[in-house]
């Protein structure tokens, strides 16, 4: 029986005809939702896109009442939303109304970094742009310009500047983010664990989170996923320095003291190794090295673990047989934003390991085999090949640092020194680099030494106001974009298309990138003159069309294997074609070939560690003027300890400035004073502190943790930069 | 006779506020007022913590005081599942409601009315669930009639442990809480 169905008639007769009161009927549950097809009815109109607010990219719905852009709901056709948006994405509408988006390209006047502005023709703008990078190539050469690049959005510039001659290419969510969890895994399997992640949440028994805040860090199918292996009964063993809402969902809460993770894993391992509870004929047939690293593991017991991470070895134990119990189906959650400390390639290492001692990997509960739909590339020209190569990480400083691209602190480094050659242009798409890696201060040095800095973005980031030139762009709603072909456990491609026009002088990223390389003089890189074109020919060369994927905004493929005994291949891409439990590239290259624990820094006398992380209605620091999400939370709060806050007389909603170990004072901030964290550390939501007069809305409320990121630690084997390394005091407001 | 009520699981529920953000979008509610609204209810000492989250709103009371005290009418239980509404036209925005409501559910709009959660019936009317029900990504909200046994709600209330807010003022509250 379809209840739905029955329910839906029932009521549609009876509300019409009687009205409710008399309804007796079944009021199951209903899911119902508008049909994913464009679709007018009664001044309303559907049409399917996916978001932008963040980079997950799930399947949405706009709608549209009387012509103006209404609401946004998920496509229930999207296997990424299943019909549901997170706060943000719903949110979504705001970035559209947002009064503090970038109107016109501008232009600096005066000094760099004074912020004042002429507004310019796109022509003036791309003119200018163009003919400098022809000096600086004159000059330079091609290299000499480099692209910081965040999300989808940025494909066309990739492009462009590719095409242009630069191999100078980086994304901070490499060496900023989760760069260092790709690497473990990938000396481990062979694989990175990528985005979406591919883990498999849903059908875990025991879910393990290690700072991993989900909930508050709102990847949404995670967070659907989440929730259902909570509804299954899983349990779920949480560790953080903060009572995190995750940990509110725990079965064991591990209070660890900040920055001896490494610790706890290894007493995991330890434990699941001595008492044999390791998933034995797949380690024996997957497994390389393993007797040299259970030999490497036997000193690190829990009695050892307990006075670095504090948590008794007793619950050390009782959480590593839990784990075990639910083998294979017990996921270590790799997390994601992951650069930490400096070790965190390795604490990714040991992540992945003892997933492996757990027989995880390529099996239900814990990490599937990601598929992917076949949709040829557009056939460009071959680009132009680099005679001196990237500039980011010369003699292979950090031998695995190759993620996506370029190093972003590599680039930087080089702008600032000119070796091993210098950097003149800087590009940066959609992400403001000024938050996003640690130590503001180098990053404004390295500006210093730029002939161009064009800055593209929806709003007028702390980047924006060092700019020569802002380029304002479209939002999602508002723009075609690269087809997002993703590798999840169901193959699917989607379309992002345009709902409205823009409300001012904005422009897509694909225009702006084309009208860029026509004027460089590459248009033979543009063979297509709209960007329709371009994704109807990819699509009928996957055989669709863009009138077809315009219309549900979505198409699905066949489901596929995606565990081991499904028939996926069990195949690793390491040297030995195995696990590698023992490393023997890392011994190689003169890394520990088994992870090792470094004990952390501690705070000075009256400092405290300062950690960060995600709130749910928030995008990096890029959503704090949306309207919609800024009315949600608005400000940001550091979170204090009571008995800690009760020491320096402070209470909720008191206002302080957090200054850290260099003296760099934050904006005024409120307290928190609150149960919910450990006494020797602090926290703050990310992306808030603006400094940007012209983001109106969020211009200096709350503190900003990234100006107080001026210590880093770089991962020696991937270059990321640990950023859990700064401390900070109180001060008073008067 | 149907008795629509909302039942929400704790357990599930992560506090993202996606169902304010969803109201606000389908409602057109009104900048700085909301409709709902999260509380998060931490008990104990660090680490040995208990926190309960709840999505919150106007309880569609049984016996709402909002509707007793109401001078004009404006304030008065729907024939359609005892869902309690405000009749904007005849409200006069005296906030005698506002007052009695012990949930503090309610809000005057910038045009003068009261307003509140209304269960979205112009959704839930055409058997569509309310706009913060649909949205949430953790699946914790359910929405239907308790007073049919079969239904999902009655099913959840039937089997699990659960709550409502402030039983003690007599209001009969008809938003359930699931621990
Ligand atoms: S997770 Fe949220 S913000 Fe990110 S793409 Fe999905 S709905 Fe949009």
């Amino acid at each position: 029986m379809d209840v739905t169905l029955s329910r839906r008639r029932f009521l549609k007769i009876s509300s019409a005809a009687l009205g409710w009161s008399v309804a007796g009927g079944t009021l199951g549950k209903i899911s119902p939702r508008a049909s994913a097809a464009n679709a007018t009815n009664g001044g309303i109109e559907t049409i399917p896109t996916y978001c932008d607010m963040c980079f997950w990219k799930c399947g949405a719905i706009a709608y549209k009442r009387n012509g103006k852009l209404w609401k946004i709901e998920g496509n229930p056709e999207d296997p990424l939303s299943r019909g549901r948006l997170c706060p943000r994405g719903t949110g979504g509408i705001g970035a559209h109304y947002d009064p503090d988006r970038l109107r016109a390209p501008l232009m600096r006047k005066g000094e760099r970094g004074n912020e004042q502005w002429v507004q310019v023709t796109w022509d003036e703008a791309l003119n200018f742009i163009a003919d400098k990078m022809q000096q600086i190539k004159a000059e330079y050469g091609p290299e000499a310009v480099a692209l910081f690049s965040h999300g989808i959005g940025g494909t066309f510039f990739k492009h462009t500047i590719k095409a242009y001659g630069s191999p100078n290419i980086a994304a901070p969510s490499f060496a900023q983010c989760r760069g260092p969890r790709d690497t473990g895994f990938n000396l481990t399997f062979g694989e990175g664990v990528s985005t979406p992640e591919r883990t498999d949440i849903r059908h875990a028994r025991c879910l393990t989170l290690i700072g991993s805040h989900l909930g508050e860090n709102m990847h949404n199918t995670q967070v659907q996923e989440f929730s259902e292996a909570i509804q299954n009964g899983a349990s779920i063993i949480v560790v953080d320095p903060r009572y995190s809402i995750a940990a509110s969902k725990a079965k064991y809460y591990l209070p660890i003291k900040p920055g001896t993770d490494m610790a706890l894993l290894l007493a995991w391992m330890n434990v699941i190794v001595n008492e044999e509870l390791y998933d034995k004929a797949y380690v024996k047939k997957y497994g390389f090295g393993f007797e040299a690293f259970r030999a490497e593991i036997a000193p690190y017991t829990p009695e050892w673990a307990y006075p670095e991470t504090t948590i008794e070895p007793d619950l050390i134990r009782a959480t590593a047989r839990e784990m075990a119990k639910h083998k294979p189906a017990s996921l270590i959650h790799p997390g994601r934003h992951v650069t930490w400390y400096g070790d965190d390639a390795q604490r990714s290492r040991a992540i992945a390991l003892l997933n492996a001692l757990l027989g995880s990997w390529g099996r239900k509960g814990g990490f599937y085999s990601p598929v992917s739909m076949d949709v040829p590339s557009y056939p460009y020209p071959p680009y132009p090949p680099s005679e001196k190569g990237k500039v980011d990480n010369p003699h292979e400083k950090y031998p695995y640092a190759h993620g996506h691209g370029a190093l972003t602190t590599g680039i930087r480094d080089a702008t600032i020194t000119g070796e091993p050659y210098p950097v003149k242009g800087w590009f940066v798409y959609a992400t403001n680099l000024i938050n996003a890696l640690p130590n503001e201060k180098e990053t404004i040095e390295a500006i210093q030494h730029l002939d161009l800095l064009v800055v593209i973005d929806v709003i007028p980031s702390e980047i924006a106001g060092w700019a020569d030139v802002i380029l304002p762009e479209s939002v999602y709603l508002e723009r075609y974009d690269e087809l997002n072909v993703e590798w999840f456990r169901d193959p699917f491609i989607a379309l992002r298309q345009p709902v409205v026009e823009s409300p001012h002088n904005q422009k897509p990223n694909w225009w702006i990138a084309k009208k860029l390389a026509e004027k460089l003089g590459l248009s033979e890189y543009y063979p297509w003159n709209h960007i329709e074109e371009y994704l109807d020919y990819r699509l009928k060369h996957a055989g669709y069309s863009l009138a077809e994927i315009k219309k549900k905004g979505i198409i699905t493929g066949a489901k596929q294997p995606i565990y081991f005994d499904e028939g996926v291949p069990d195949e690793f891409y390491t040297p030995s074609g195995k696990i590698e439990f023992y490393s023997l590239q890392l011994k190689e290259k003169g890394f520990d070939p088994v992870p090792k624990y470094t004990p952390p820094d501690p705070p000075p006398p009256g400092f405290y560690r300062l950690l960060y992380g995600r709130a749910p209605v928030h995008s990096f620091g890029r959503t704090q003027t949306n309207p919609l999400l800024a009315d949600m939370m608005d400000e940001n709060s550091v979170w204090i300890h009571v008995d800690i806050a009760r020491r320096y007389g402070l209470k909720t909603g008191d206002t302080i400035r957090l200054k850290n170990q260099d003296g760099v004072l934050s904006n005024k901030v409120k307290v928190l004073a609150t149960e919910r964290i450990r006494t020797d550390c602090v926290y703050l939501v990310h992306g808030f502190g603006h400094k940007n007069k012209m983001l109106k809305r969020a211009y200096m409320k709350g503190a900003s943790d990234a100006e107080l990121i001026t210590r880093y630690k770089i991962d020696p084997l991937m270059g990321g930069t640990g950023m859990n390394v700064n401390f900070v005091t109180f001060e008073m407001e008067a | 006779m149907a008795r629509l009520a909302m039942v929400i699981d704790t357990k599930k529920c992560v506090g993202c506020m996606d169902c304010v953000v969803a109201c606000k979008t389908e409602n057109n509610v009104p900048e700085h007022l909301d409709r709902d609204w999260l509380v998060y209810e931490t008990r104990g000492k660090f680490p040995t913590l208990h926190m309960e989250i709840r999505s919150e709103r106007c309880n569609h009371c049984d016996n709402p005081p909002c509707v007793y005290c109401c001078p004009t009418g404006a304030s008065h239980v729907h024939d359609f599942g005892g869902v309690v509404l405000v009749d904007y036209d005849k409200c006069i925005g005296c906030k005698a409601c506002l007052a009695s409501c012990p949930y503090d559910a309610r809000f005057i709009n910038p045009n003068g009315y009261a307003e509140k959660c209304t269960f979205c019936i112009h959704r839930t009317e055409k058997g569509d669930d309310p706009a913060c029900v649909a949205v949430c990504p953790t699946h914790c909200m359910y929405f239907g009639d308790i007073d049919d046994p079969n239904s999902e709600v009655s099913r959840l209330l039937a089997s699990r442990n659960h709550h409502a807010l402030l039983p003690a003022a007599g209001t009969k509250p008809q938003i359930y809480y699931l621990t």
